[in-house]
C-alpha cells in the first residue's frame, strides 16, 4: 500500500525524519506511536502528499508520491486529517457548510453532496448539530466533523494524525467504533493513525514505534509486547528506547498519604462560571486536604481550566465560592498569591528570557530577599535537573525539560499549594514519570497540596483522589480505586466511560444505534467519479463561497473592508491638501497713513489671509512668530505713504514662517502676487492708464479644476490608492490566514488546482472591492462635492480591471509570506509607497526619475489614476482613455500567472 | 492596593530583555529612526521637478524663441512642441501638466503696443505643480519679454520693493521639515506598536496569566510596559535627533533638545497607553495590525505634521484636538524650528499630560476588564 525507502526530512537544522525505510501493509489499521515531536506528523504528511519529499523515495497506492501526475490521480483516493482539534476545519462555518465545502472540492453535485452529507452526519451522530459553527463544538464533535470531511469522497487510504488527543474517553471510544464500522463497509480501506495514547494503540493491527525521527520497532502489538517482555505498551515503549534515554527511569510509586492531616486548603462550593449564555463550570464542589494530590480528569473544554482559574483568582465565579486556606478567593489579596504556585496549560514562560532569567524574574516578583535569590535558583535548578541549561533559552529545551522549568518557576517561592493545568500533555512517557516522581516527593515530603488536571488515565491513577469532569459538571469525586469499584469496571477508563454514559443518558445511545450499519445502501454508494479536469469551476466556487461566508462572520476584517476605505478617504482627502487658506498675518505699520492702510487691505481682504491684532514692536513680532501665531508678518516703514506719492524708493519687509516649507512657498507666492496687483493699481491711480497698459497679457487657465481645489484633485486619486491597499491586504490575509491556521492543508491534499484556488480566493474580494468602489465614488461626489464630468461606465470598467490586478497582487504577495503580521507589514510596504510616491498621486509620473519612474510606469495604479481623474474632472470617456486601459488589461493575467507560478501545491 | 516600585522595575527590565531578543522589532526600531528619517528628508522632491510642459509655438519670432529656450530641466522637462489641435488631447491623457500657447504675430503685436495675450493651460488636477508652476512660468515669460523689450525702451521704475524673508528655515529646506515629520511619525508608530505587541505577545503566550497569579497588579504590569517601551523610543528619538537630523541632515536645532525630549516623554505617555488600549481591543496580532492601519494614518496625516491644520475643515480640526499627535507636532515644530521655550509651549505640554492621563486611565480600565 505504501513503501518508504531511506526517507529523511529536515526543517532547517532540525532533523525530523532520518533513514526511514518501511512497508505499510494494505487493508489494515496501522498505528504510529511515540512521544510528541515532528517525526510522526512529518511522516504522515509525506504519506498524504502534503509535503515535498526531501530525501528518499515514497510510493503510495502504486506510484511515486513525488510525481505530480500520480499525486493528481491520488487526491481522490487519499484523505488526510491533520493534527489538532478541527485544524483543517473552518471554525466560523457550520458543520454542514464544512462538509459541503469538501464535497464541492471533490466535484460532487448538489444532490450527491446532500445525500452523502446526510448519511455521514447520521452515521456519526452529528445530524442534530449540522447547523452549529464548528468553533463551538466540543473536541470530540470537531473530530467527528473532521472525519466526515475526510470520508466524503470514499478514500482508499485514510490518514489520521492524533485524532483523539484531548478528547474525552467516551467520544474516543465512539470515534474508534465509527472507524471500525466504516472499515467493515469498505474492506479495502487502509487506515494510518498516529496516537499518543498507548491504550488505543493496542487495538491496531500493526504498530510502528518512533522516537527522534527514527523507527524503534515495528510489528503487531502482540509482537512488540513479546519482544520487550512487558504487559502493556507504555512499558514496552520505554523498554524500546535507547539505553541513555531510559537511564534513571523507574516506575512511579507514590507512598500512601499520612491520613492525619485533614486541614482543607482548597475548597469549591457550588462554583458556577458562565460566559454569556454558555455555562463553562456548572455547580462544582470539592474539598482538598493539605498534602493531597487531587486530580481533575476530563476532555478539552470540559471546564477543568476554568475551575482552576477561579481558584487562582484569574476568573470570578458567577455563583458559589472558592476558598484557599479557608478564606474566600480574593483577586486583590496579594498575600495569598505568595502561597500558591500555578502552572498554566502549555508552556507559558518567557521564551525570550533564559532559564536563569525566568527563575530570577519570578523570584524577584515574589519578593524573595535579594541575597537569597541566587541560592534559591541554584536549589531549584538542582532539584529539577536544570543545572546544565541555566543560560539557555527555553525554546532550545525539550518539552519535558520545559515542563520541569515551568514547575521550578511555580515552586520558586515554596508555595503550599500547586495548581497544575495539564502539565504533561505532549511529554514522552519517561519524562512524564520523572515529573510525577517530583510531584510525589513534594506532596509526601513537603506536604504541598497539589491540584493537577490531566487527560491521561495512568496519571489519574497516581492521584490520591480524582474528579471526573464533563461539560462543566463533576460526575464523581473519589479515590481511583473506589471509582473503579463503584462501577465494577476493569479500568479507570471504563469507569469514566460508564459515568459519562450515565450523565449523557439516552441522547448518545440513540446516536450509536443509528451508527450501526443498518442501511443497506452503504455498499451501493458509487465510488466518486474521478474529476480530473484541469479547471473545474465548481472547485473554484467552493473556495469563493467559503471565503465569502468566512468574511461575513469575521467582524474586524469585514469592518476594515467596508468602513476602512471610507475612513481613509476622509483622512487623505482632507489631510493631503495643497490648499493653504486662513493664514494668520499681522502688520507692524510704522507709517499708518491711508496709503499704508490701503496696502494692508490688499491682504486682509483676501480669502487666504486672516488679519490679527497689529504688531507693536520687534519683540512682539518675534514672540508671536515663535509661538506660531503668525504665518506672515509685514512691516511698513515710516514715511511709506509720502515716498510712494513722490515715487521714491521704499521697501516693505515681510517675514514668513518657514517651519513648514510648502506652506511658506505658497504664502510667498500669494504675497508677491498681491504686491504686484497693488502696484499696478497704484500706478494706474497715480499716473493714469497709459503707464500700465502693459506689454502683453498673460492668461492662466486652470483647467478641469478652475478653483484649483485640492479636494477635486486628490479625492478621485485616493480611489485608486484605497482600491489597492485594502483589497490587496484582504486577499493576502485570506491566503496567509489559511497558512497560519493550518487549513491550507486542504489545498495540499484535495484535487483543487492552483488556478482554481487563487481565483476562488480572489472572486469575493473583487466583488467586495467593487462595492467599495461604488461607495467611494458616491462619497467623493456627495461628501466632498467633487463634480463628476465623464463617463461613469468607463470608470467602472476600469475599476473592475484594476481591482482584479490589485487583488491579484495581494495573492502574489501571499505566496511568499507565512505569518499574518508579516503579511500586513509587507503589503503596506509594497502597496502604499509605490502608490503614493510613484503613481502620479502627487507628482506626475513624468516628473519622476530613475527607479521611481520605472515603478511608476509598470504600476497599474498610475493608469487608473489617469482614468479616475480623466473621468471625474476632465469629462472623458472610453475613447479618450483607451491607452490607459491596455496596461490594466495586461496586468491581470500576468499577476494571475505569477501567482500560479509561485504558489506551492505542497508544504516545504 | 499599593503599587510597588520594585515590581515595576523588575517587570520593566523583563520587557527590555524580551525586546532585545526580538530581532524583527529591533530592526524596525533602527530602521524607523535612521534610514526612514533620512530617506524621507532627502526624497521629497522640489515642488517643481521635471514638470511636463508643451508649447504651441505659432509665432516663430526672436521673442518667442527666447521664451521657448527658457524652459529646461530640472524644473521642466525639455518642452515638446505641439500643434494647437493636439493640446487638448494631450492634456486629457495627462501627458502634459502645462501647455503654453504663444499666438501668431506675438512679437509684432508686442512691439506695436497692442498687448497680445500668451495663454497658459494648466492641468489643475495636479494641484501641487499647478500653483507653483503657473506662477513660475509667468515670471519666466515676463522676464524674457521684458528683457527683450528693454532693448527697445527703458522700463519705468517700480517704486515699492517687497523684501521677503523666510524665518526659521531661510532656504525653505524641505528636507529638514521632512526629517522632523518622519521622526514624529516614527515616535508615534513605534510607541504604539511596541507596547501593543508586548501585551499581545504576553497574552498569546499565556504569560500574562502567569503574572496575574503572582503578587503583581495590572497597574504595575501596565506601568512597566508604558515606562520601558517609552524609554526605548525616547532614547531612540534622542539619538536620531542628534545623529540623523542634526548630524547627517545638518539641520540647526533652534530650541532646547532636553525640552523637546521632555515633550516627547509626555507624548509617549499618551501613545503607549493608546498601544495598550488597542491591544485590549484586538484579539490577536493580525487584528492589531489592521487596527493599527486605521488609527495610525489619521493620527499622522491629520495632526498638522504633513499639511497645515488651518486648511482642514473645522470639524476635523476640532476632532483632532483630542489626538496627542496634534499637540506633539505643534510643540515639536515650535521647539525645533522656532526655538520656542517652555514659556511658549507650556499649553501643549499641559494638554498632552491631560490626554495622556485620560488615555492611561481608560486603557487601564480596559486592560483590567480584558483580564477577566
Amino acid at each position: 500500500m505504501a513503501r518508504f525507502k531511506d526517507v529523511g526530512l529536515s526543517y532547517g537544522k532540525v532533523r525530523a525524519l532520518d533513514g526511514i525505510t518501511l512497508d505499510l501493509p494494505p487493508g489494515c489499521m496501522v498505528g504510529l506511536i511515540g512521544p510528541d515531536g515532528m517525526g510522526k506528523s512529518s511522516l504522515l504528511s509525506l504519506l498524504a502528499g502534503a509535503r515535498v519529499v526531501q530525501e528518499g523515495r515514497i510510493e503510495v497506492l502504486g506510484g511515486d508520491i513525488a510525481d505530480p501526475r500520480h499525486r493528481r490521480n491520488s487526491y481522490s483516493r487519499i484523505a488526510y486529517m491533520p493534527q489538532g482539534l478541527g485544524k483543517n476545519l473552518y471554525p466560523t462555518l457550520s458543520v454542514f457548510e464544512n462538509i459541503d465545502f469538501f464535497g464541492r472540492l471533490f466535484g460532487h453535485d448538489r444532490k450527491e453532496r446532500e445525500r452523502r452529507i446526510a448519511q455521514l452526519l447520521e452515521r456519526t451522530g452529528m445530524a442534530a448539530f449540522a447547523e452549529r459553527p464548528v468553533g463551538k463544538l466540543s473536541g470530540g464533535m470537531k473530530q467527528k466533523t473532521g472525519l466526515c470531511c475526510a470520508l466524503i469522497h470514499d478514500p482508499d487510504l485514510l490518514i489520521l494524525n492524533e485524532p483523539t488527543t484531548g478528547v474525552d474517553p467516551l467520544s474516543r471510544r465512539q470515534f474508534w467504533e465509527l472507524i471500525d464500522d466504516i472499515r467493515r463497509d469498505r474492506r479495502g480501506m487502509s487506515v494510518v493513525v498516529a496516537t499518543a495514547y498507548m491504550e488505543e494503540a493496542a487495538r491496531f493491527d500493526w504498530l510502528i514505534a518512533m522516537e527522534d525521527g527514527r523507527i524503534l520497532a515495528m510489528g503487531t502489538p502482540a509482537e512488540l509486547l513479546a519482544e520487550t517482555c512487558t504487559d502493556n505498551l507504555d512499558a514496552a515503549f520505554i523498554a524500546l528506547l535507547p539505553e541513555e534515554k531510559r537511564r534513571g527511569h523507574r516506575e512511579v510509586i507514590i507512598p500512601p498519604r499520612d491520613a492525619g492531616d485533614s486541614e482543607i486548603v482548597i475548597g469549591a462550593n457550588n462554583v458556577t462560571v458562565r460566559f454569556g449564555d454558555f455555562t463553562a463550570v456548572d455547580n462544582v464542589s470539592f474539598e482538598i486536604a493539605r498534602g493531597e494530590i487531587f486530580g481533575f480528569l476530563g476532555s478539552n473544554g470540559c471546564g477543568k481550566t476554568t475551575t482552576m482559574k477561579v481558584l487562582t483568582g484569574l476568573l470570578p465565579a458567577s455563583e458559589g465560592t472558592a476558598t484557599l486556606f479557608g478564606r474566600e478567593v480574593d483577586p486583590t489579596d496579594i498575600g495569598v498569591r505568595r502561597r500558591v504556585g500555578y502552572m498554566s496549560q502549555g508552556f507559558s514562560l518567557y521564551n525570550e528570557l533564559t532559564v536563569r532569567q525566568n527563575l530570577d524574574l519570578h523570584a524577584k516578583l515574589f519578593s524573595i530577599p535579594h541575597d537569597a535569590i541566587a541560592g534559591r535558583i541554584e536549589e531549584m535548578a538542582k532539584r529539577f535537573g536544570l543545572e546544565g541549561v541555566q543560560d539557555v533559552l527555553p525554546e532550545a529545551l525539550s518539552l519535558g525539560m520545559r515542563q520541569r522549568l515551568s514547575l521550578a518557576v511555580a515552586m520558586i517561592h515554596s508555595p503550599e499549594i500547586l495548581i497544575l493545568d495539564e502539565p504533561t500533555s505532549g511529554v514522552d512517557p519517561v519524562a512524564r514519570d520523572s515529573f510525577w516522581q517530583i510531584l510525589s516527593d513534594l506532596s509526601r515530603e513537603e506536604k504541598v497540596t497539589i491540584f493537577v488536571s490531566t487527560h491521561f488515565m495512568n496519571e489519574a491513577e497516581l492521584c490520591d483522589r480524582i474528579s471526573l469532569m464533563h461539560a462543566g459538571k463533576v460526575l464523581v469525586s473519589d479515590t481511583p480505586a473506589a471509582i473503579i469499584a463503584h462501577k465494577k469496571a476493569g479500568s479507570l477508563e471504563e469507569a469514566f466511560i460508564s459515568y459519562l454514559e450515565d450523565a449523557i443518558g439516552d441522547e448518545k445511545s440513540t446516536a450509536r444505534t443509528s451508527s450501526m450499519p443498518t442501511q443497506g445502501d452503504t455498499e451501493a454508494i458509487p465510488a466518486a467519479s474521478p474529476v480530473r479536469r484541469s479547471f473545474d469551476p465548481r472547485r473554484m466556487f467552493a473556495y469563493a463561497r467559503r471565503e465569502t461566508l468566512e468574511l461575513r462572520r469575521d467582524p474586524i476584517r469585514a469592518t476594515l473592508a467596508i468602513l476602512g476605505s471610507v475612513l481613509l478617504m476622509l483622512v487623505i482627502g482632507y489631510g493631503i491638501s495643497m490648499d493653504v487658506e486662513d493664514l494668520t498675518f499681522a502688520v507692524l505699520d510704522r507709517d499708518d497713513t491711508p496709503i499704508s492702510r490701503d496696502y494692508v487691505l490688499q491682504l486682509s481682504g483676501s480669502r487666504y489671509f486672516i488679519e490679527q491684532a497689529p504688531i507693536t514692536d520687534y519683540a512682539d513680532l518675534d514672540r508671536r512668530m515663535t509661538n506660531g501665531d503668525l504665518s506672515l508678518a509685514i512691516e511698513i516703514p515710516p514715511g511709506f505713504g509720502r515716498k510712494v506719492a513722490r515715487g521714491n524708493d521704499v521697501e516693505v519687509a515681510a517675514w514668513i514662517d518657514g517651519a513648514m516649507p510648502t506652506r511658506a512657498e505658497t504664502v510667498s507666492g500669494y504675497v508677491q502676487g498681491m504686491h504686484q496687483t497693488w502696484l499696478t493699481q497704484k500706478a494706474r491711480e497715480l499716473h493714469g492708464d497709459a503707464a500700465t497698459s502693459g506689454n502683453f497679457r498673460f492668461e492662466i487657465r486652470y483647467r478641469y479644476n478652475p478653483d484649483v481645489r485640492s479636494v477635486v484633485a486628490m479625492v478621485p486619486a485616493t480611489i485608486p490608492l484605497l482600491l489597492l491597499m485594502i483589497p490587496a491586504m484582504l486577499s493576502v490575509l485570506s491566503v496567509v490566514r489559511e497558512k497560519e491556521l493550518g487549513s491550507i492543508t486542504n489545498f495540499f491534499v484535495t484535487p483543487v488546482t492552483r488556478v482554481e484556488f487563487l481565483l476562488g480566493k480572489q472572486l469575493p474580494y473583487i466583488a467586495l472591492a467593487m462595492l467599495n468602489f461604488f461607495t467611494l465614488s458616491a462619497f467623493a461626489v456627495a461628501v466632498f462635492g467633487v463634480p463628476f464630468t465623464g463617463s461613469f461606465f468607463t470608470l467602472t470598467a476600469a475599476a473592475l480591471l484594476y481591482v482584479i490586478s490589485t487583488t491579484g497582487m495581494g495573492l502574489v504577495i501571499s505566496t511568499f509570506i507565512s505569518s499574518q503580521i508579516a503579511a500586513i507589514f509587507a503589503t503596506s510596504l509594497i502597496t502604499i509607497i509605490p502608490a503614493v510616491q510613484y503613481s502620479g498621486l502627487i507628482d506626475p509620473v513624468s516628473s519622476l526619475e530613475g527607479m521611481g519612474a520605472f515603478i511608476g510606469k509598470i504600476y497599474p495604479t498610475t493608469y487608473f489614476v489617469t482614468i479616475a481623474r480623466g473621468t471625474f474632472s476632465k469629462g472623458l470617456d472610453f475613447g479618450d482613455l483607451a491607452g490607459s486601459f491596455i496596461p490594466l488589461l495586461v496586468a491581470a493575467p500576468v499577476l494571475l500567472g505569477l501567482g500560479v507560478a509561485l504558489l506551492h501545491k505542497q508544504a516545504r | 492596593m499599593i503599587m510597588r516600585l520594585a515590581n515595576i522595575a523588575n517587570l520593566g527590565i523583563k520587557e527590555l530583555r524580551s525586546l532585545r531578543r526580538d530581532t524583527m522589532l529591533l530592526v524596525l526600531i533602527v530602521y524607523a529612526f535612521t534610514a526612514a528619517v533620512y530617506t524621507e528628508a532627502t526624497a521629497i522632491p522640489e515642488t517643481l521637478n521635471r514638470a511636463a510642459i508643451a508649447i504651441v509655438e505659432e509665432d516663430h519670432s526672436p521673442v518667442s524663441s527666447r521664451i521657448v529656450t527658457a524652459f529646461y530641466p530640472p524644473y521642466f522637462t525639455a518642452p515638446r512642441f505641439i500643434g494647437q489641435s493636439e493640446m487638448d488631447d494631450r492634456m486629457d491623457a495627462g501627458l502634459d501638466t502645462f501647455a503654453l500657447d504663444i499666438p501668431p504675430n506675438f512679437q509684432r503685436d508686442l512691439l506695436a503696443g497692442r498687448a497680445p495675450t500668451v495663454q497658459l493651460n494648466v492641468d489643475a488636477t495636479r494641484v501641487g505643480q499647478a500653483f507653483t508652476g503657473g506662477g513660475y512660468i509667468q515670471s519666466i515669460v515676463s522676464g524674457e519679454v521684458n528683457e527683450f523689450l528693454n532693448r527697445y525702451r527703458a522700463e519705468a521704475d517700480i517704486p515699492v520693493d517687497l523684501t521677503l524673508r523666510a524665518r526659521f528655515n531661510p532656504e525653505l529646506n524641505k528636507g529638514w521639515f521632512g526629517g522632523v515629520t518622519e521622526l514624529i511619525s516614527s515616535i508615534t508608530m513605534l510607541s504604539i506598536v511596541l507596547t501593543g505587541a508586548a501585551l499581545i505577545r504576553e497574552r498569546e503566550h499565556g504569560t500574562i496569566e502567569h503574572l496575574l497569579v503572582m503578587p503583581v497588579t495590572p497597574l504595575e504590569i501596565m506601568i512597566s510596559k508604558v515606562l520601558s517601551m517609552g524609554l526605548v523610543v525616547l532614547a531612540a528619538s534622542a539619538v536620531s535627533l542628534i545623529l540623523v537630523v542634526e548630524g547627517v541632515l545638518g539641520m540647526p536645532i533652534a530650541g532646547s533638545i532636553p525640552l523637546f525630549l521632555a515633550g516627547t516623554a509626555l507624548h509617549l505617555f499618551a501613545t503607549t497607553s493608546l498601544g495598550i488600549f488597542l491591544a485590549t481591543i484586538a484579539g490577536a496580532m493580525p487584528q492589531f495590525g489592521l487596527l493599527l492601519m486605521l488609527v495610525l494614518l489619521p493620527l499622522q496625516v491629520l495632526s498638522g505634521g504633513m499639511t497645515p491644520r488651518e486648511s482642514m475643515p473645522e470639524i476635523i480640526q476640532t476632532i483632532m484636538l483630542a489626538a496627542p499627535n496634534t499637540h506633539f507636532v505643534a510643540l515639536a515644530q515650535a521647539i525645533l524650528f522656532r526655538g520656542a521655550g517652555l514659556g511658549v509651549v507650556w499649553p501643549q505640554f499641559l494638554t498632552l499630560l491631560v490626554i495622556g492621563m485620560a488615555l492611561f486611565i481608560f486603557a487601564l480600565g480596559r486592560f483590567r476588564k480584558s483580564l477577566n
